[in-house]
């Protein structure tokens, strides 16, 4: 396999760069904005003009991961001198600390929804694809029709017969009820997304794999899910994707326990007066679990391993 | 390594029949060709023997056992894709050592084997290569050594030379049979093209339409085709057909063309009505004193042999002659065919009659 690379001329090279910096501000603007928002005190977070530069405080992190009670100076005078810094930061707004907030469970929450969810989504995912793949199923095309319907309706639509089933199953408000309700939902993009990737791989690795002693499992697994790689790392993204941000289902089917992170993080706004910095905490959190994963996986991505191995 | 034998091997796809009751045996260390057009079943009759499809019907027997239904990878056999099939997850070394690993064999014993069969194949100095840069040739070659580390009963390749180079397969089917003759192991290879089939195969098999035509050494399937497909599947150009209504009995020695009496191998299967003069561009000589006559209308000059176009009463025919021979367009020429040569067919279902020449090599197909 034989192309050549012509290097530009030092002008195109120069616009190309100013274009590119000048998208990435673009786009990583309003994310910076967040992160900073979330170190702001309340009151320059609403100030107008907005401030660019500002006295950094840990105030709405605090806020955050706390709840609090208001306090007469009597009642601070009371309690003497605080023991930590945060809670020298809650005593500045005249607060007492109450005891730890809830975002933290709900953070694990999300974790453990999202990332129970993908994994559970990948496995059977990848395994009906490479069924759907290779394999004569009968009626494989109304099939595929149907798990691909299966996402054709909002969630809202369908958030009410699927309270009631799970209320009558007794999966209301609890992990595992969340994690099959994303897993079923982003079953069918997963399906579809993994079915092409599969189809990509030339049998004849499989055949190859058979005939030199292997079963059909260790040909699935040793041979066909390595090549998979590119096509599972990133279907994995866009289920984790969806089931970290889905808002709708979780508003309307958990309550306590269950309850993740989306839902949670409005709910900051009530608690005395409108507290931007610690919502702007709370999505900044929020965001990294995603921002990790996706960078972990970014190798697989942009590999494309069956590069020039195979003669078409 | 075995003898293959192949019964009564049927194979559909839905309505589809791909392959219509084959039987043939392969001897043990033979290089055996499976020849015809693509769509003939041949890559389909591999594909059984190798265990990746199942037959629909009959049987396959590897060294006296039947393996018809039992999946590849219980059968011990190796097979050569078309498109190599590298894995390309791994480098050289994990390619050719992958085999002996599914049979749990220690790794010093692996890198010893794989060492050895590098070096047999010349490949030592890529071991440690991923497969994705590697050349078709060294590409063709780790295919090979995949294929003869673990020693299997037998080697099935799918047309191996189909992805190369013009240039590069000649010196490539060189090296197989080299190999396939130090190493002695029965080998099956499926190719479409017949003169790799003449050039390389101990015997062939000539499949069209999921239906074996003939089976034989390829001598005798050159010299004395079973059909008229055969006849004109191999050889370049291919045999020359005259068609003649016409009747030839039991123990005749000649054929009437066109009012000209024609000696021909004397007939052991005597046939009435449309017929069929089959003839090798070789085997007829430039004559003027012969009866028979053509007049040219092309010649093609090819080195040491040109080839001529004539028109005759009973069709086309083309002569292989010396290239020294001064021949000019429009010329008529008289025709001399060697009557030890010629084969008859029934033009209807095109089988070639049987005669005192063609008995042997039709009787044992």
């Amino acid at each position: 396999m034989s192309f050549s690379i012509t290097e530009p001329k030092k002008g195109t090279k120069w616009f190309a760069g100013v274009l590119v910096v000048g998208y990435a501000l673009i786009t990583i603007a309003p994310l910076l904005w967040i992160i900073a928002t979330g170190f702001k005190s309340p009151t320059d977070s609403i100030s107008y003009p907005p401030k660019v530069i500002f006295d950094p405080s840990l105030e709405g992190y605090v806020n955050l991961f706390t709840d609090r009670t208001r306090a007469t100076d009597d009642m601070l005078e009371a309690k003497g001198e605080p023991q930590t810094w945060y809670e020298q930061i809650a005593r500045d707004q005249g607060t007492i600390i109450s005891g730890p907030s809830r975002y933290g469970e709900r953070f694990l929450n999300s974790i453990i929804i999202g990332f129970g969810s993908t994994a559970l989504c990948m496995v059977l995912g990848t395994a009906a694809a490479y069924a759907f793949s290779r394999f004569r199923v009968p009626l494989k095309d109304d099939l595929l029709f149907f798990i691909l319907s299966t996402r054709m309706m909002p969630p809202i639509a369908v958030a009410i017969p699927i309270f009631l089933m799970f209320r009558n199953l007794g999966l209301n408000d609890t992990h595992l009820g969340m994690i099959l309700l994303y897993t079923a939902v982003n079953l069918s993009l997963s399906v579809w997304l993994l079915k092409g990737f599969i189809d990509e791989i030339p049998v004849e690795y499989e055949e190859a794999a058979l005939i030199d002693g292997y079963t059909r499992f260790q040909a699935f697994y040793k041979v066909v899910l390595p090549q998979a790689a590119t096509g599972i790392a990133s279907t994995a993204i866009f289920c984790l994707i969806f089931a970290w941000n889905e808002y709708a289902f979780a508003v309307l089917l958990t309550s306590g326990t269950a309850q993740t992170a989306p839902p949670f993080i409005p709910t900051i706004i009530g608690v005395g007066g409108k507290d931007w910095p610690a919502v702007a905490a709370g999505a900044t959190i929020f965001l990294v679990p995603v921002m990790v994963f996706t960078i972990l996986l970014r190798k697989h991505l942009l590999r494309g391993i069956t590069f020039g191995a195979v003669r078409k | 390594m075995a003898q293959i034998r192949i019964e009564n091997v049927r194979k559909e796809f839905g309505p589809f029949t791909a392959v219509q009751s084959s039987s043939f045996t392969i001897e043990d260390g033979e290089f055996f060709m499976l020849l015809g057009p693509s769509g003939c079943g041949k890559t389909t009759t591999l594909r059984m023997m190798a265990g990746l499809d199942l037959p629909t019907s009959g049987q396959i027997y590897i060294d006296g056992e039947e393996v018809g239904q039992k999946p590849a990878s219980q059968r011990d056999i190796a097979f050569v894709f078309q498109m190599f099939a590298l894995y390309p997850h791994m480098n050289v070394r994990g390619n050719i050592s992958y085999p002996l690993k599914s049979q749990g064999m220690k790794s010093s014993a692996v890198k010893k084997q794989v060492e050895e069969v590098a070096e047999i194949l010349g490949i030592t100095d890529i071991l440690d290569r991923p497969v994705g840069g590697l050349s078709g040739g060294d590409r063709q070659r780790v295919a090979l050594g995949r294929a003869i580390v673990r020693d299997p009963k037998a080697f099935f390749m799918d047309e191996p030379l189909g992805a190369l180079d013009a240039e590069f397969r000649e010196h490539m089917s060189e090296e197989l049979r080299a190999l396939h003759d130090r190493m002695g192991a029965t080998t099956v290879y499926v190719t479409h093209d017949q003169l790799e089939a003449m050039q390389m195969g101990d015997k062939i098999v000539v499949m069209n339409h999921g239906v074996v035509e003939q089976f034989g050494v390829p001598q005798d399937i050159y010299d004395w085709p079973a059909t008229k497909f055969v006849a004109q599947f191999i050889g370049s150009p291919p045999m020359n057909f005259l068609d003649f209504d016409g009747m030839i009995g039991t123990g005749g020695t000649e054929v009437r063309l066109n009012d000209v009496i024609l000696p021909v191998p004397k007939s052991i299967e005597g046939a009435n009505g449309k017929l069929t003069f089959g003839i090798r561009p070789e085997h007829v000589t430039l004559d003027d004193s012969a009866a028979y006559r053509g007049r040219v209308i092309a010649t093609e000059y090819l080195g040491t042999t040109q080839i001529v176009t004539f028109d005759t009463p009973n069709g086309l025919l083309k002569a292989r002659v010396a290239s020294h021979e001064v021949i000019n367009t429009g010329q008529a020429i008289g025709l001399r065919f060697d009557p030890r040569t010629i084969t008859l067919f029934d033009a209807t279902h095109g089988g070639a009659l049987r005669s005192e020449a063609n008995e042997g090599v039709l009787n044992h197909g």
